[in-house]
C-alpha cells in the first residue's frame, strides 16, 4: 500500500508525515504528533471522547482520516490551557464543580462545549445539554459539566464587562 | 477497529471523480462525511478495494435556490442545511428532521447526499425526502439522469444508484408559506436512531381545511414508506384529534416492522401510529 507525504496542522503546529491513508486521524494525533490529550473510546462514532475541533468546529476524530485533515486546522484540548498553564475558564470551572471524576471523557467535553462559549455568552441549560449530548461519561450524570459550562459563561462576561 | 487496507484516491473535481469511479469497477466506494462509512471500516464490515474521497469536490457542496426548488449538493454538510433558513421555512421538515439526527459533531461532518445514499430505513432524511416528493442526481461516466424518491430507495442499505454512480444532488420542491409540518420520532436517547418515527406534511385552502397531506413513515419497512390512502383520507378534512387519529390507523393497518431487542415489531406498529396521529396534529395546528 502506498503511502502518502501529509502536512497537517494542529494547534498552530504542522506535522509532516508519510503515512498510510487508511491511518484515522485520532491515530495521527496521538502516536504521529504525541498528542495524548485527546481520547479514544469507542473508535465508532458513539462515545465523543475522541472530539477535536476541525476550523472551529467540533468534529470525531475517529471517524476521518488523518489524509482527509490536511489543508484544515486542528485544535485539540492541549490548546485550551494558556503557555503559562493557566486553564482555560471552561477547564478551571469543570475543576471547581466536580465535572469530571476519571477524566477519560473529559477533553471530548471539552472541545465539544468550547464553541458554545467562543459563540455566546448567554444560553440556556437546555443549549448545554444538546451541545454535549454527543459525548458519554461514566461518572459525572452531566449535571456538574452543565454547571461547570454556566459557570465558565458567567465568569468569561465577566471579565469582559470588567475590560 | 482499524480500516483495512484500500487505494484511496481523492478527485478534485467532479468529471475526475465520475472518472475514478467509473475505473474502480464494483470495488469501489465513495467517501463523504464518514460518519457511517468510517464506523464500518474500523469494524471491517465494508473492506473496498479502493476508496474514493469526494471530500474535495468543491462543486459538489453547494446550497441554493433556483425556480421554487432548494438545490442540495451531495456534499453539502447536514449541520449547514440545518442552520439555513430554507430549512426553517420553505422545506421546514428539513429543518425539524435535522435536529432529530445525531448529535453536532456528526452533522458537522455528516453530509446530505451520503445520509441519503447510505438509505438507512432509521435515518430521518431519507423519509423527509420521501414526504417532500425529492429527486435525486446521479452522475456517471455514461451521462446524468434524475431518479424519484420512490425509486431511489430499493430496501435497507441500498439505493438504485450504480456502482459508477455518484449521487450529486438532492432537488427538494418548496412549499408555500403557510404549509405546515412535522417530525415525530421515539428514541430511547436523544441523537440515537428512532424505533419509528412519522413526517407529515399539511398543505392548507384558504378556510384552513386541507388541501393536500402527505405522511411518510420511519421505520415501518425497509425503506422510507409513503402512506397514501391515509393522505387520501385526509385531503379536503377538517383536521383535528378525531381524522388524525383515523388516518394514523389506516397510515399503519398493513405495515409490519422488524422487531428485534429493542422493540418488538408489534410494539412498532403501535409507536408509529402514534407519531403519525402526533405528527398529524402538529403539522395541521
Ligand atoms: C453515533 C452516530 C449516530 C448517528 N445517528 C443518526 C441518526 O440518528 N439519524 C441519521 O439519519 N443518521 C445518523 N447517523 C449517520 C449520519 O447521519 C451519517 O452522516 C449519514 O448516514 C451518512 O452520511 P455521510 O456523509 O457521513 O456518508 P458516508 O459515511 O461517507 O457514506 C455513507 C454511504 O453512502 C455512500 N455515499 C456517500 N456519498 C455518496 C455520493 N455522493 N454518491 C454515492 N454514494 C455515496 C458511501 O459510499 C457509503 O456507502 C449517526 C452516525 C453516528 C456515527
Ligand atoms: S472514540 Fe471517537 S467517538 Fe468514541
Ligand atoms: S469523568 Fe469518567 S467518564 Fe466522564
Amino acid at each position: 500500500m502506498t503511502e502518502r507525504r501529509v502536512s497537517i496542522e494542529i494547534n498552530g503546529t504542522t506535522y509532516d508525515r508519510e503515512i498510510e491513508p487508511r491511518l484515522l486521524l485520532s491515530d495521527f494525533i496521538r502516536h504521529e504528533a504525541g498528542l495524548t490529550g485527546t481520547h479514544v473510546g469507542c473508535e465508532h462514532g458513539v462515545c465523543g471522547a475522541c472530539t477535536v475541533q476541525m476550523d472551529g468546529e467540533p468534529v470525531r476524530s475517529c471517524l476521518m482520516l488523518a489524509v482527509q485533515a490536511e489543508g484544515h486546522s486542528l485544535r485539540t484540548v492541549e490548546d485550551l490551557a494558556a503557555e503559562d498553564g493557566t486553564l482555560h475558564p471552561l477547564q478551571q470551572a469543570f475543576h471547581e464543580e466536580h465535572a469530571l471524576q476519571c477524566g477519560f471523557c473529559t477533553p471530548g467535553f471539552l472541545m465539544s462545549l468550547e464553541p458554545l462559549l467562543a459563540d455566546a455568552r448567554d444560553f440556556d441549560d437546555t443549549q448545554v445539554r444538546e451541545a454535549l449530548a454527543g459525548n458519554l461519561c461514566r461518572c459525572t450524570g452531566y449535571q456538574n459539566i452543565v454547571t461547570a459550562t454556566q459557570l465558565a459563561a458567567r465568569r468569561m462576561a465577566g471579565a469582559e464587562d470588567a475590560a | 477497529m482499524k480500516p483495512p487496507p484500500f487505494d484511496y484516491k481523492d478527485p478534485r473535481s467532479l468529471d475526475e471523480a465520475v472518472a475514478v469511479l467509473a475505473d474502480c469497477a464494483d470495488d469501489g466506494k465513495v467517501l463523504a462525511g464518514g460518519q457511517s462509512l468510517v464506523p464500518l471500516l474500523n469494524f471491517r464490515l465494508a473492506q473496498p478495494a479502493v476508496l474514493v474521497d469526494v471530500n474535495r469536490v468543491a462543486e459538489l457542496a453547494y446550497l441554493r435556490r433556483r425556480e421554487g426548488k432548494l438545490q442540495i449538493g451531495a456534499l453539502c454538510r447536514q449541520a449547514r442545511l440545518e442552520q439555513s433558513p430554507v430549512a426553517q421555512e420553505s422545506c421546514g421538515l428539513l429543518g425539524d428532521a435535522l435536529k432529530l439526527v445525531a448529535h453536532q459533531q456528526i452533522r458537522n461532518r455528516g453530509t446530505v447526499g451520503g445520509s441519503a445514499a447510505h438509505a438507512d430505513p432509521a435515518a430521518e432524511l431519507p423519509v423527509a425526502f420521501a414526504c417532500l416528493d425529492a429527486r435525486f442526481k446521479a452522475r456517471s461516466k455514461r451521462g446524468e439522469r434524475v431518479i424519484d424518491a420512490r425509486d431511489f430507495f430499493v430496501t435497507h442499505l441500498t439505493t438504485s444508484l450504480e456502482p459508477d454512480e455518484l449521487l450529486t444532488e438532492v432537488e427538494v420542491p418548496e412549499l408555500p408559506a403557510n404549509h405546515g409540518h412535522a417530525f415525530e420520532e421515539y428514541s430511547r436517547r436523544h441523537g440515537d436512531f428512532a424505533l419509528g418515527g412519522a413526517a407529515v406534511l399539511v398543505m392548507r385552502n384558504g378556510d384552513g381545511a386541507c388541501r393536500e397531506a402527505r405522511i411518510a413513515l420511519l421505520g415501518a419497512a425497509d425503506t422510507p414508506l409513503r402512506a397514501r390512502e391515509a393522505e387520501q383520507a385526509l385531503a379536503g378534512q377538517k383536521i383535528d384529534e378525531d381524522s388524525a387519529r383515523e388516518a394514523a390507523r389506516v397510515a399503519t393497518r398493513d405495515i409490519e416492522p422488524t422487531g428485534d431487542i429493542h422493540g418488538s415489531s408489534s410494539y412498532r406498529k403501535r409507536l408509529i401510529e402514534a407519531m403519525v396521529r402526533r405528527a398529524i396534529v402538529k403539522a395541521a395546528a
